[in-house]
């Protein structure tokens, strides 16, 4: 009677609404949103080479567009979106190829994708703004 | 006696549900795209670098030259082929309904695929100069 007067701490069930994430499912479930996200970005690629295509003044409309605030923010969360895709994306080609399951891999995974992200992006937008 | 086929009810052959032997290849194409353009990712991006800040002029000499040409038609195809396949699976994975699901599908296909022709057309437009 004394024992059940105070309930052990066993672990809960794993429901959505009351598990909180482990960083590998957050960077899962971000790799699709990326996906999306590359998807509807594909319609500004197609929309700069047809406006190319079209001539200089379309083509100055789409740079018009680009050089904005608005658009430097778009290419910023594209870079983001990509480079995120393109280290995650790599990582789950060597998970179909059977590797680097091991919770421990998968952790230093974590970190190389984030790492890779930020690097590649910092990289590329310094470059691309040299003077 | 016991061979797989016996296993489905008669009915559930009629309605002619279940697998329909082309996810392996739905997945093969997506992880076989998705190394395709792992390097025309690093020659997009490498490209974009070196064109910001250059106008009409500079791009459409830079696209039109044979390899620009290739790299760009590829990763135009093989991207919105890859996106296209994605999006599929996103979409089966998370709308509930039936109608909608498959509709969503058809749309993405027709949008991924029209948006793959009107690159390439006017990759080869810049590059020939019609």
């Amino acid at each position: 009677m004394t024992q059940a007067a105070k309930p052990a701490a066993r672990p809960l069930s794993p429901h959505l609404q009351v598990y909180r994430l482990p960083l590998a499912a957050w960077m899962s479930i971000t790799h699709r949103i990326t996906g999306i996200g590359l998807t509807i970005g594909t319609l500004l690629l197609v929309w700069w080479i047809g406006a190319a295509a079209m001539g200089p003044e379309a083509y100055a409309q789409f740079t018009g567009f680009i050089g904005s605030p608005l658009g430097y923010l778009i290419l910023l969360g594209f870079s983001v979106a990509l480079f995120y895709h393109l280290c995650n994306g790599i990582r789950h080609l060597f998970w179909d190829v059977g590797m680097n399951f091991e919770i421990a891999q998968t952790k230093r995974g974590n970190l190389l994708v984030l790492v890779g992200t930020i690097l590649l992006t910092a990289v590329s937008w310094v470059l691309a703004l040299r003077p | 006696m016991f061979a797989p086929e016996n296993l489905r009810s008669p009915l559930a052959r009629a309605r002619g549900l279940g697998s329909a032997k082309s996810g392996l290849h739905h997945w093969w194409l997506q992880r076989l795209s998705s190394l395709a353009l792992i390097p025309l990712t690093v020659w997009f991006v490498a490209s974009l670098v070196g064109l910001a800040g250059t106008g009409y002029e500079t791009f459409t000499a830079w696209l039109g030259s044979p390899v620009n040409c290739t790299l760009m038609i590829l990763f135009l195809g093989v991207g919105l082929h890859h996106a296209d396949a994605g999006m599929q699976v996103v979409l089966e994975d998370y709308v509930a309904s039936h109608g909608l699901r498959i509709g969503s599908i058809i749309l993405v296909k027709l949008l991924c695929y029209g948006l793959a022709a009107f690159g390439i057309v006017s990759t080869l437009i810049v590059t020939f100069g019609v």
